[in-house]
């Protein structure tokens, strides 16, 4: 898609605002309408629009396959490292009161943690699924 | 109120015509296309119905990723749908018109839209999910103390289900592990 002018300036002008908006979606979804799941599948679809623009080598420079392996288990890591955490602490599993001091912060930073992982393993795997099929796409053409 | 009534009418139609279309197209690419369409129409619906977050979902997950897994999907095989004998239609719209029917009479049923007697508002549930919530987590929005902390199990779950679907489309297309040595086949088989 090298000769798509408008495309490509259009492109490098909304990827960085999409990846921005998804990570406000991420953060502030104690607040507003949101959270790891809406956050994930737009980050995702920001970096999908990257690629197929600039191509799946630019991309896999950027992100590689292997790492988007790490994340996405290290998401359901976090999640249930939580739980975790929170059992060690004298509460049950994934009784985010027992992670700070008083009930309402413990709350607030499980809330917190847990969404960072769902939106991380989100992430992970709509981009993985995506650079399955480009690769095979690809590898068609050369043969 | 109007508005609100005018705008669902006209997507809903958009919605219907857009249904007809893809039915009616052979051609997979702009059906494709029409699929994200539908789903961004539906996002649309969402939005009026004020579920933010499904909306959101939908606008990226089905206008935007599906539509190009869709098409990358093309790309492996055939991009024209193989004709359907007239038989086999037949008893296609009999299914759909039965199963269409089966579900609008079982809509009437359900209470009116924005009914101030249904169990979703009298529960008591909803009270301990709205009031007890803000002294419990106090977070304004709702919905993510609920999927978060109070059904925490189930989200993990849900975490745990689109890894796993991740990891089965990764072994069936097996890009990670067949890459390597079938690129080098691949560019040797272009050398000789």
């Amino acid at each position: 898609m090298h000769e798509h002018t408008v495309l490509r300036i259009i492109t490098k002008l909304i990827v960085a605002p999409i990846l921005i908006f998804a990570l406000y979606i991420q953060f502030h979804g104690d607040y507003s309408p949101g959270g790891g799941f809406q956050a994930g599948v737009v980050f995702a679809a920001a970096l999908i629009l990257y690629t197929l623009i600039f191509g799946p080598d630019r991309a896999r420079r950027a992100i590689p396959p292997g790492a988007l392996r790490v994340t996405a288990s290290l998401g359901v890591l976090i999640y249930a490292g939580t739980g975790v955490v929170a059992m060690l602490r004298g509460g049950h599993f994934l009784d985010y009161d027992a992670l700070a001091h008083d009930a309402v912060h413990g709350q607030h930073m499980g809330l917190l943690i847990v969404e960072f992982g769902v939106g991380l393993t989100v992430v992970s795997v709509i981009l993985s699924v995506f650079y399955a099929f480009a690769g095979r796409g690809r590898r068609k053409d050369r043969s | 109120m109007t508005t609100d009534i005018v705008l669902n009418v006209v997507l809903l139609c958009f919605l219907v015509v857009t249904g007809l279309a893809i039915a009616r197209l052979r051609n997979l690419f702009p059906v494709a296309m029409l699929t994200g369409l539908y789903s961004l129409l539906s996002a649309s619906l969402f939005q009026l119905l004020d579920a933010v977050d499904v909306a959101l979902t939908e606008a990226a997950v089905g206008a935007g990723v599906v539509t190009v897994l869709f098409l990358a999907t093309f790309g492996l095989t055939r991009a024209r749908e193989k004709p359907v004998p007239r038989s086999r239609t037949v008893i296609g719209l009999v299914v759909t018109s039965l199963t269409g029917a089966a579900l609008f009479y079982a809509s009437l049923d359900m209470p009116h839209f924005g009914a101030a007697d249904t169990p979703v508002q009298t529960h008591p549930i909803r009270e301990r999910y709205l009031q007890t919530m803000q002294e419990e987590v106090d977070i304004p929005n709702a919905v993510t103390a609920v999927l978060a902390s109070y059904r925490g199990y189930d989200t993990l779950g849900e975490v745990t289900v689109i890894f796993t679907a991740g990891i089965g489309v990764l072994m069936l297309l097996g890009v990670s592990r067949r890459r390597n040595p079938e690129d080098r086949h691949d560019d040797h088989r272009g050398d000789s």
